[in-house]
């Protein structure tokens, strides 16, 4: 048999129907998950051609986007930002009602952003296909699952059908070589893959990204990595199942068990891609002279190292990029003036993200007059980091402990940057105004955040590591 | 769906150009707007953080608001259009906003199929092509869906490249969502074959 790559054993086990040169393929969709802001039209499109949802039992609800991080009042209000946030919430909550669907909703100790809460609860499985109306559903390609965003059309389809209509995208392997330096982490492998090839670097494949540094990730790590796929194009990301991803799915709500799990795990084993199988495209990347990236524009594509020069700008556009951000070409983005840090989001609002940024700021203040959000990706990591007792460290240092959402990231539920302020915020786009309306992103890992808000500038967060490895 | 069920043949008209390469989905719709649960009623909202002054009126710097470039229904903008956010509530405001077509030399996977599936054609050229429309505003262009061509002002044509499935949705204004529902039987007997093997 021909040699076969991941994604070509997820692609054929899913077709219910091969795509010809006339049609699309019928690909079957084994999870569908779903938030508020992108099925409300979905769900009346259903309803108004009379249509069940075919498999409930597929399909996973949350509430993310619009909800307020703030505590409700004493009379049980949230504070949701406008009226119209309120009621998107109260619809999904009907709509789930109606269609007989699953909700991680208000009263579930569940509930979180949805590439947070879906593979905390185990609905998350090797080999799947799994599809959320949501670019970063990417993530889940970190458990070996094809699983990528779609429009809400495509949701409303999913639902009436399981199935999209889809052809097969081309496929690119990212083999990452070596080992990441201390104090360099997943968020700065991808921003520097992302970097290395480009804003649209992906755009018409689904990447695998293999080789020793990707081995060595942890789970959390491979979510980090494959959740940014979007930002280079790629709808998808993979990373192929190992013990690790095993030992981190066994015993979740949702996963197989008994027999049943070690039925799951042999046919999981066969998932990797074959020797000698054919990528459309391969890329090499060291990881170990990757240095500690963030973002100096206006795009993820747009990475330098910290301690790196900005480079000049090619073109009038990229200028521009600059002047919004009021950067400079040729100073490094280390020591740039800080307003907000934002910890949190569906690629780095995970317990050990929440760690990495508390191991710096134990026992540090954040710097005078600049406010820093920390905002757990769900229910379950704000359990294990109050467990912990990762929210003192975080108020003791002066920062905000919010409640789960997506938040600042894409901030549409109030949680915002004023015009002009520079954020340095550990979430995926820095796309003009996409914090707030005149806000300047930095993107940056949790560990350059954490350093960033104590120096109140821009900064490297190893002169803190160094500092308590000396202590 | 139901919306894009007006057969589409021709787009004729002037082009409007946005020269900037990378616009993103949230360029296009900003989050803030996403709170709607309609489809309908976002094109006041297109590009919001581009083309309005602080006073809220139209910013004559934005190139959508000068004179020559209101009421085009092609858009012709900068490299890697319409990235980031899978949001579809972007081809809803271009299209509210008056946009039939858009044309990149590239084009985000998620907004392009969100696109098409909305009747926004959304097409892809050579740079050199590509280039010579950047360089050329308010050039008069008649698309050609059956064809796949675009016919330029001195009589001389581009081809484009259009799916088979796609032109034919767009023609004939199928529904996919009705091409799906017809593939039941299909899917129940894959469904029964996998939940076998398990």
């Amino acid at each position: 048999m021909t040699p076969r790559t991941l994604f070509d054993k997820l692609w054929d086990a899913h077709q219910v129907k091969a795509e010809t040169a006339s049609t699309p393929g019928v690909l079957y969709i084994d999870l569908h998950m779903v938030h508020e802001v992108t099925s409300p039209q979905a769900f009346d499109e259903l309803r108004s051609r009379g249509l069940k949802v075919r498999r409930a039992d597929r399909t996973l609800a949350t509430l993310d986007h619009s909800t307020p991080t703030l505590p409700p009042d004493a009379d049980g209000k949230r504070p949701y930002y406008t009226k119209e946030a309120e009621a998107q919430v109260a619809k999904l909550e009907a709509n789930v009602r109606e269609f007989g669907i699953d909700l991680m909703g208000w009263d579930s100790p569940q509930r979180g952003i949805v590439h947070v809460a879906g593979p905390e609860v185990g609905a998350t499985q090797p080999g799947m296909t799994i599809v959320c109306g949501d670019s970063h559903t990417a993530t889940h390609g970190a458990f070996g699952a094809l699983a990528f965003g779609i429009g809400t059309t495509e949701v409303g389809h999913v639902l009436a059908t399981q199935c999209l209509l889809q052809r097969k995208a081309k496929s690119l392997a990212i083999h990452v070589d070596g080992a990441l330096q201390p104090g360099v982490t997943a968020k700065d492998l991808i921003l520097h893959i992302i970097g290395t090839i480009g804003i649209g670097g992906g755009t018409g494949y689904v990447i695998e990204y293999t080789g020793e540094a990707v081995r060595a990730l942890s789970m959390e790590e491979r979510m980090t990595v494959c959740n940014m796929s979007i930002e280079a194009g790629a709808r998808a990301g993979l990373i192929a199942p190992d013990e690790t991803t095993f030992a981190w799915l066994k015993g979740r709500e949702r996963v197989p068990k008994g027999e049943a799990w070690e039925r799951a795990v042999a046919a999981w084993r066969k998932l990797p891609t074959d020797e000698g199988a054919h990528y459309d495209r391969e890329v090499r990347i060291d990881a170990s002279s990757i240095q500690p990236s963030v973002t100096y524009g206006t795009h993820p594509g747009m990475v330098v190292s910290i301690h790196a020069p900005v480079p000049a700008a090619a073109d009038a556009v990229e200028q521009r990029a600059l002047d919004y951000m009021q950067v400079t070409a040729g100073k490094p983005m280390a020591g740039e003036a800080v307003d907000v840090v934002f910890v949190g989001s569906c690629t780095n609002g995970r317990l050990s993200d929440l760690q990495a940024a508390a191991s710096i700021l134990r026992g540090r203040r954040v710097a005078d007059g600049v406010r820093m959000l920390v905002v757990p990706g769900s229910e379950q990591v704000r359990r294990d980091a109050e467990r912990e007792g990762l929210h003192e460290v975080f108020r003791a240092a002066g920062a905000e402990w919010r409640e789960p959402g997506c938040s600042m990231c894409i901030a549409m539920n109030g949680d915002l940057a004023q015009p002009g302020q520079l954020v340095v915020a550990t979430s995926n786009r820095n796309f003009e105004g996409r914090q707030g309306k005149g806000a300047r992103t930095v993107l940056a890992s949790p560990l350059v955040a954490a350093a960033s808000a104590v120096a109140g500038r821009v900064a490297d967060p190893r002169e803190y590591m160094t500092q308590e490895a000396a202590a | 769906m139901s919306q894009t069920s007006q057969p589409l043949t021709y787009v004729h008209s002037r082009t409007a150009v946005l020269r900037n390469e990378n616009i993103d989905t949230d360029r296009i719709i900003p989050a803030r707007f996403l709170t709607t649960t309609e489809r309908t009623g976002l094109g006041k909202h297109c590009f919001e953080d581009w083309r309005y002054a602080a006073d809220g009126s139209d910013d004559p710097a934005f190139p959508l608001n000068q004179p020559a470039a209101r009421d085009c229904s092609i858009l012709v903008a900068g490299h890697n259009f319409g990235c980031g956010s899978s949001r579809e509530h972007a081809p809803w405001a271009l299209l509210d906003y008056g946009i039939k077509a858009v044309i990149s030399s590239e084009i985000a996977d998620i907004f392009r199929g969100n696109s098409l599936k909305n009747g926004l054609l959304a097409i892809v050229l050579s740079e050199a092509e590509h280039r010579w429309l950047l360089d050329n505003p308010g050039v008069e262009l008649r698309i050609d869906v059956a064809e796949s061509t675009i016919r330029l002002p001195d009589g001389g044509t581009i081809r484009f490249e259009l799916d088979a499935f796609s032109r034919h949705c767009l023609l004939n204004g199928v529904d996919q969502l009705g091409f799906l529902l017809q593939q039941q039987d299909a899917i129940a007997a894959y469904e029964t074959l996998v939940e076998k093997a398990a």
